[in-house]
């Protein structure tokens, strides 16, 4: 097990190297990293100042290890607007996000879990038709129209909730569930799949001649094997996640990492941009390590395989 | 089968014939005639049957603008990442020797998210619909390779490839005559699944701001620009996102299709 997880560990590390090879070298490509780094406004000290740092008449490789070296040390250089360190802008953003998408995965158990086993049960009926139904609108209807509409109908026509903004509770519900739509639409889908797959196997057929519960079958025995595949998915849905948030936060202003994306992405700012793409990169790369230690310890045969 | 082959041959008529299809310029700006209902509304008239959005630009002229982009943006994607996707499948499976390499790339190339991907190459080189295809095409490519890859190790245990080879087939025509004609299926599958997918990213992209720049008709960038005023003008963002979801819900059905027919094993892709 402990061989597993090191060479797993180590896997993740050469993914990440391979992440910043491939930035370093695709701004590199484009000429002078300086016109990206710098705003129009910069002097021509700030320029010369910028290029020591980077160390730009330096050889490549060790201009690399300086690129890496201001990354492991979480200096992602200065936003092109107003000048601030681009590390204090996304500690300052960090959190409103994290708390957007933990309520959306909240709103994910509870529906697709429910709704997968339901759907599998009563395969072919009326729980299993909006199943599928809201799988291919999850699929289909794009998440930021998904959101207009939702304001339209929920904040505009019936005034029941807050159009825009973080606050109360009430602030959470519309952004959290554009967000969710589409890893709900995804983990139902799969659940469905695996548990109508684990329903069929011998030992779910001897618990049920054993004169075990129905409820106890299902939610306990048959459950717990059918979200195995589940898990597998872990690393996409973070990645679903992240992408989705970055629509969701756009859409109902809210104050996170997405939204400072948005704001970066307007007026070209280089620096923040690059600073996200690489913690996001981090933040999948790190979550499929998470997913394939937990996928060792629910299944032995592949800490032993 | 017929509904979404005919929504999806519709948009496409569209998009080729725009000129024909509507009078309107899809960028003339009209000020005082902004925010015109669709026709069926009250003060909506036929003149602009789907109205006109907040600078006065006919929406049906923009929709039928746009399915260019999105079409097109979908399609050279797809053709970009199918061969690239392709190819390097075909040497990964074939050449074990390549296979670590080049599935190591697609692994971290999968995880990564696609959108974020293309808005760094976008703020890097700049805007543009040459610039979004590469971009998107860059990063779609590993989800083909690794389904290519997959099939040609199944194929590669065959008979009738070792066969050619004892027949002193070159590597390159045992590749291209027996292994490509038999991945052909699951590759059309896989691909007119995607398309709807990459709809959905091409418009992500034009609605954040990182896909074909203003003033040239994206249904994303449209519905961005109806955000401002869905009390006032619901349907400057409603009627484009409606576009984009039937479209891609005809191409997700016409893909499910195709899989039953052609590849029944790709059922959990």
């Amino acid at each position: 097990m402990r061989r597993y997880i090191v060479v797993r560990a180590f896997q993740a590390v050469l993914s990440l190297f391979l992440l910043s090879i491939i930035i370093f070298v695709v701004v590199r490509l484009t000429g002078d990293p300086l016109s990206l780094l710098l705003s129009d406004e910069a002097t021509e000290e700030d320029r010369a100042a910028l290029e020591a740092s980077l160390g730009l008449d330096k050889p490549m490789p060790l201009q690399y290890l300086i690129f890496a070296r201001n990354f492991l040390q979480a200096d992602f250089g200065n936003s092109i607007r107003g000048g601030t360190p681009v590390e204090d802008l996304i500690t300052s953003r960090i959190m409103p996000s994290v708390k957007l998408a933990g309520a959306a995965l909240l709103i994910v158990l509870a529906v697709a879990v429910p709704l997968g086993v339901v759907a599998a049960v009563n395969k072919g009926k009326i729980w299993d038709g909006i199943a599928r139904f809201i799988a291919v609108a999850g699929q289909s209807v794009p998440a930021f129209w998904m959101g207009i509409v939702l304001i339209q109908i929920f904040a505009v026509r019936l005034d029941l909730l807050p159009t825009s903004g973080m606050g109360g509770i009430e602030h959470y519900i519309l952004p959290a569930f554009t967000l969710s739509l589409f890893v709900i639409a995804g983990v139902m889908r799969l659940l469905r799949s695996s548990m109508l797959e684990t329903l069929d196997t011998e030992y779910i057929k001897l618990a049920r001649i054993k004169g075990i519960g129905e409820g106890w079958v299902i939610w306990k025995h048959a459950l717990r094997n059918a979200l195995v595949p589940v898990v597998t998915f872990g690393g996409t849905y973070v990645a679903t996640l992240i992408t989705f948030g970055i629509l969701a936060e756009v859409v109902f202003a809210w104050p996170g990492l997405g939204r400072l994306l948005f704001d970066g992405i307007v007026v070209r700012d280089f620096p923040v941009v690059q600073a996200m793409v690489i913690l996001a990169g981090a933040l999948v790369i790190a979550a499929n390590l998470v997913v394939d230690i937990l996928y060792a310890y629910i299944d032995p045969r592949i800490r032993f395989g | 089968m017929f509904l979404p082959v005919g929504i999806i041959l519709f948009f496409v008529l569209v998009a080729v014939f725009a000129p024909l299809v509507t009078p309107y310029s899809p960028t003339k700006t009209s000020l005082p005639e902004k925010n015109i209902p669709p026709f069926w509304q009250e003060g909506g008239s036929v003149s602009h049957p789907l109205g006109t959005d907040p600078l006065g630009r006919d929406i049906w002229a923009r929709l039928a603008y746009g399915a260019r982009v999105s079409l097109l943006v979908a399609v050279s994607t797809l053709a970009l990442g199918g061969i690239l996707g392709t190819a390097l499948g075909l040497l990964s499976g074939y050449y074990r020797q390549l296979d670590p390499f080049l599935m190591r790339a697609s692994d971290i190339t999968i995880a990564f998210p696609i959108i974020l991907f293309a808005i760094l190459l976008v703020v890097i080189i700049g805007p543009g619909l040459i610039n979004l295809i590469i971009a998107v095409g860059l990063v779609i490519w590993a989800r083909y390779a690794r389904v290519i890859r997959g099939e040609v190790l199944t194929i590669m245990t065959q008979d009738y490839i070792a066969r050619a080879r004892v027949a002193g087939a070159s590597d390159f025509r045992i590749i291209t005559r027996h292994i490509f004609p038999n991945v052909f299926n699951t590759l059309v599958v896989l691909l007119t699944l995607q398309v709807g997918f990459l709809i959905i990213v091409e418009s992500s992209l034009s609605f954040l701001g990182a896909g074909v720049p203003p003033p040239t008709a994206a249904w994303g960038s449209m519905v961005a620009s109806g955000r401002d005023y869905i009390v006032t003008a619901w349907w400057v963002s409603a009627i484009p996102g409606i576009a984009i979801m039937l479209l891609v819900i005809a191409f997700n059905m016409l893909g499910d299709w195709l899989r039953d027919r052609l590849d029944p094993k790709l059922r959990q892709v």
